[in-house]
């Protein structure tokens, strides 16, 4: 029986489509509307209001609770300043990646984290010893991404507090239509927005004065069809698409360190120990396995290959989630690798993707090829390594 | 002091500055001379009331060529287009017809009006489709003369011959009723429901002085059909902060290749020496030299006013005074203080897409009937869409710019007094009908802008008011734009080229002439 998060009262009369999902054993919607585009739109043009609440979030408070931050994520939570957030990995001995998220220092002893997994055994177990309270306030939260480049302007209509004060990855407390909110400038777009969390009492109060405001500002309710082209688009990854967490992976070959994830800015070496501090040195030292990219489908190749079918190009409607081998020959016989996750961006007329290969032919600008079907045949699409994110406005940071 | 440059494009709307763009980019140093003040011609956005920007002229973009897109990387230049992708039609009598993009709402709500047509209208989709797929290509060909297509022109019609081959049977035959037929005639073979057929109908007849029982007008139907965005066909879609957006990014585009852009900088005429086009004199005496000159204004100015008929043979001239510009289309755009409220429509997302004034076949052919004979229609055929619905660049929160689109207008309406009395009796009868439909709209208005076909002229430069720099019907298409022997955008002076919407494949936002002009300067080595 799935569960309702504290919006869906709301969310529940907005869902035209009936189209849900499941998030964490809460139903998300897909899509409000029949058809994402319109909300994919506001993403880029207004806003888009997501309902984020199957996050799991913790409360780490007390006398060592930066000292437990500090041992499971890769980051150097030390250099986090009190309002600031960052975004973090954390592994396992093995240095393979269990998870990614956010960490919020929201006083100097006090940290939130949020998760796509469960954690909190694993703060649990990691806290031996020391002087921590460990706080599983997962339900104690509903949550809202507030993303687009109306965001802003909205919020600024219902706080008193100054929002262009709010400097990109930094949170603050609020009030929001007379409701006690955290604001984090945070998202999973690639563009300006903000994630508010609010107690559940006051969840249905929040959503309403959003939705009331929104609306002057062209703010659309919005699913996860539209957001994983936007995260896509914002080159960040999706566990269970683009990786697996080695905590549920069963098998190795399932299980990626940060470094093949393009995530190894966020691994600190230097700091104290940490977990899987050993192993990612070990890695570091020799140079990880696969590399993960950005590709850029040459799509007037892909349009030759329909038109032998006398076929107009056809473009993926909405993002995928896959497995697509990747080779470095057209002939196909030089398996390289995979790609993960892609989308025909309408923002920016290209077929991107991420994709995971062997580091030979990571280098921006190398030519590879990934496999498309066309009419049941497979064909070999050359594609171009390009920069990630492939969607990065200024305003994002601004 | 003079400058020299490779080529100056005459003209800065979209057309001339794709032209410039395509030029920059193959190393030409290129400068565009744009009249007023802004880029753009008829695709620009301006604030004519504070807080508030109009899409003052071309309001949607569904025709601009994906490999234009896609070879000037117009997205990373500012390029966004949302679809429109619902078009709402109220009736007269109260009821509406509601083209939903979901196929299974559409459905529904034909069923409501025709079962019959439920099922006639995805079959007509087809057999458009299939038509357009065979048809398409002539958009990326540079027309050859049939009656003397050389050795290039005759690969061409050789190619163009064997995409015809490859429609069966039924298609073909369908391809040639529609060359002929009336738009209403062609569509009565299909489709019942007769607000279904307004709707359908009114894209024969945009921009030409014609009515949909004006045979001819049946091709103009398939044209509209060859537009695509992201790969699908027929979408139709607004440019975020107005099609003003597009012309900024193609600018911003030519730019980063280097090309130059001069603004205030109207030409007065081009310099011609033995033949060949050498520079152009600029309306305050100012010469400025080059190897290649490109008009992207319209045939009428590019023949009569820029250059020297002496310079012309006569065929050509004659050709071009025949050419039918006769504008017939007028622009009110208004500033709203909230959103509009239109009786018949209960769904609000409706306000997001088209809406058409065009409650039935007979309303749209009385609406020519007025302006067959040089007046405006007393009620007029008139294309809604609030952009200010999906982007909130446009005017401030909560308010609203809604630009209409209105048929029929004529150039000059003297039985109405001057052109300030004209232009006011013209935006009345617009307000006036669609108060009809959207009681509330008199009280919202915070502003109006009102255009003729003679303020179109005025202000863009296009002859005679004609938004497609030329009709576009049958006759005055392919190896006929702008005449006859002179479809390949060259002119009988050297190194004087056309790149305009008067040539191939026409106007709208397409930057086909623009892209096609430059790949032929280039191709002669120019």
């Amino acid at each position: 029986m799935p569960r309702h998060t504290p919006f869906h009262s709301r969310t529940n009369v907005l869902c035209e489509s009936q189209s849900w999902t499941e998030w964490s054993g809460y139903l998300s919607a897909q899509t409000y509307e029949m058809d994402h585009i319109h909300e994919y739109n506001a993403i880029r043009l207004g806003a888009g209001l997501f309902d984020v609440s199957p996050l799991y979030k913790y409360f780490i408070r007390g006398r060592d609770a930066l000292a437990l931050v500090n041992r499971v994520i890769t980051r150097d939570a030390s250099k986090c300043r009190v309002g600031q957030v960052i975004y973090t990995a954390w592994c396992d001995d093995d240095g393979k990646i269990f998870d990614d998220g956010t960490i919020a220092r929201l006083g100097e002893d006090s940290f939130r984290m949020t998760a796509a997994l469960p954690t909190l055994y694993w703060l649990q177990d990691n806290a031996f010893g020391m002087d921590v309270d460990i706080e599983d306030v997962s339900d104690a939260f509903g949550a809202v991404a507030l993303q687009g480049p109306m965001s802003r302007d909205i919020l600024q209509v219902l706080t008193d507090a100054d929002m262009g004060d709010l400097k990109y990855f930094h949170s603050l407390e609020t009030k929001l239509a007379g409701s006690p909110v955290n604001v984090s400038r945070t998202g999973y777009t690639g563009d300006l927005g903000y994630e508010v969390f609010a107690e559940p009492d006051h969840c249905e109060r929040i959503w309403d004065a959003l939705m009331e405001t929104g609306a002057d500002y062209k703010m659309l309710p919005t699913g996860m069809v539209s957001l994983d082209m936007a995260r896509i688009e914002a080159g960040l990854l999706l566990l269970d698409a683009d990786f697996h967490s080695a905590a549920h992976a069963i098998f190795e070959v399932e299980k990626n360190s940060p470094y093949e994830l393009g995530l190894g800015w966020m691994v600190n070496l230097k700091k104290d120990h940490f977990v899987g501090q050993d192993a990612l040195r070990r890695e570091q030292a020799r140079g990880p396995a696969t590399c993960t990219v950005g590709l850029e489908v040459d799509v007037l190749a892909l349009e030759k290959i329909y038109a032998q079918y006398a076929m107009p190009l056809h473009l993926p409607y909405q993002s995928w989630v896959d497995a697509i081998p990747v080779y470095s020959d057209s002939d196909q016989r030089d398996h390289i690798g995979r790609a993960t996750s892609g989308t025909w961006s309408p923002v920016m007329k290209r077929y991107v993707a991420i994709a995971r290969i062997n580091p030979q032919y990571a280098k921006i600008g190398s030519r590879i090829y990934l496999e498309q079907t066309v009419e049941a045949r497979r064909y070999a699409v050359p594609a171009k390594v390009v920069e990630m994110p492939f969607f990065d406005p200024p305003r994002k940071r601004e | 002091m003079t400058q020299s440059y490779d080529a100056i494009i005459v003209g800065g709307g979209h057309n001339g500055l794709t032209c410039a763009a395509y030029l920059a980019r193959a190393g030409r140093k290129v400068l565009v001379l744009e009249r007023r003040y802004l880029v753009g011609g008829a695709a620009v956005s301006e604030e004519e009331y504070p807080g508030f920007k109009y899409t003052v002229c071309s309001y949607v973009v569904s025709l601009l060529r994906p490999e234009v897109i896609r070879e000037l990387e117009l997205a990373k230049h500012g390029l966004q287009i949302v679809p429109l992708d619902s078009a709402w039609v109220p009736m007269e009598n109260g009821d509406h017809f509601a083209s939903y993009a979901d196929p299974a709402s559409l459905r529904a709500e034909i069923r409501r009006h025709s079962k019959r047509d439920a099922e006639m209208v995805p079959k007509y989709n087809e057999m458009m489709y299939q038509m357009v797929s065979a048809v398409k290509p002539i958009l990326g060909y540079v027309p050859p003369d049939p009656a003397s297509p050389g050795v290039r022109g005759a690969r061409t019609l050789m190619d163009f011959g064997k995409h015809l081959k490859s429609l069966d049977k039924k298609t073909f035959h369908q391809l040639s009723k529609i060359m002929t037929m009336s738009a209403d005639d062609f569509l009565s073979e299909w489709v019942e429901t007769d607000v279904i057929r307004a709707l359908m109908g009114i894209n024969g007849i945009i921009g030409t002085k014609l009515g949909v029982k004006s045979p001819g007008t049946a091709y103009v139907l398939l044209h509209h059909y060859m537009g695509e965005l992201d790969g699908a066909f027929t979408a139709w879609g607004s440019q975020k902060g107005g099609t003003g957006g597009v012309s900024d990014a193609i600018a911003s585009a030519a730019m980063s290749y280097g090309a130059e852009i001069r603004c205030n900088a109207p030409v007065d005429h081009v310099i011609v020496k033995n033949g060949r086009a050498v520079g152009v004199v600029l309306e305050g005496g100012e010469e400025i030299y080059a190897k290649t000159i490109a008009s992207a204004a319209d045939p009428y100015v590019t023949f009569k006013k820029l250059v020297d008929e002496k310079d012309l043979p006569d065929d050509l001239v004659s050709a071009i005074e025949k050419f039918k510009f006769r504008g017939s289309s007028g622009k009110v755009n208004l500033a709203l203080d909230t959103s509009p409220k239109f009786s018949a429509m209960k769904d609000p997302t409706f306000l997001r897409g088209m809406i058409e004034i065009c409650p039935s076949v007979d309303y749209i052919e009385q609406a020519y009937d007025d302006a067959k004979y040089g007046s405006f229609s007393k009620r007029p055929y008139v294309d809604v869409d609030i952009p200010t619905m999906v982007d909130p660049s446009m005017a401030p929160p909560g308010k609203h710019v809604m630009s209409c689109f209105v048929q029929y207008a004529s150039y000059d309406m003297p039985e109405f007094g001057n052109r300030d009395q004209q232009r006011e009796a013209f935006g009345n009868a617009v307000i006036d009908t669609l108060s009809e439909f959207i009681p509330n709209l008199k009280d919202i208005i915070l502003h109006k802008q009102v255009l003729t076909p003679w303020d179109i002229e005025d202000k863009i430069a296009l002859t005679e008011g004609n938004i497609f720099g030329g009709e576009l019907t049958l006759d005055q298409l392919f190896f006929f734009r702008p005449a006859a022997g002179w479809a390949d955008f060259r002119t009988p002076i050297r190194n004087y080229y056309q790149c305009g919407s008067g040539t191939h494949p026409g106007g709208g936002i397409t930057a086909g002439p623009g892209r096609l002009g430059a790949l032929e300067i280039l191709r002669d080595g120019n």
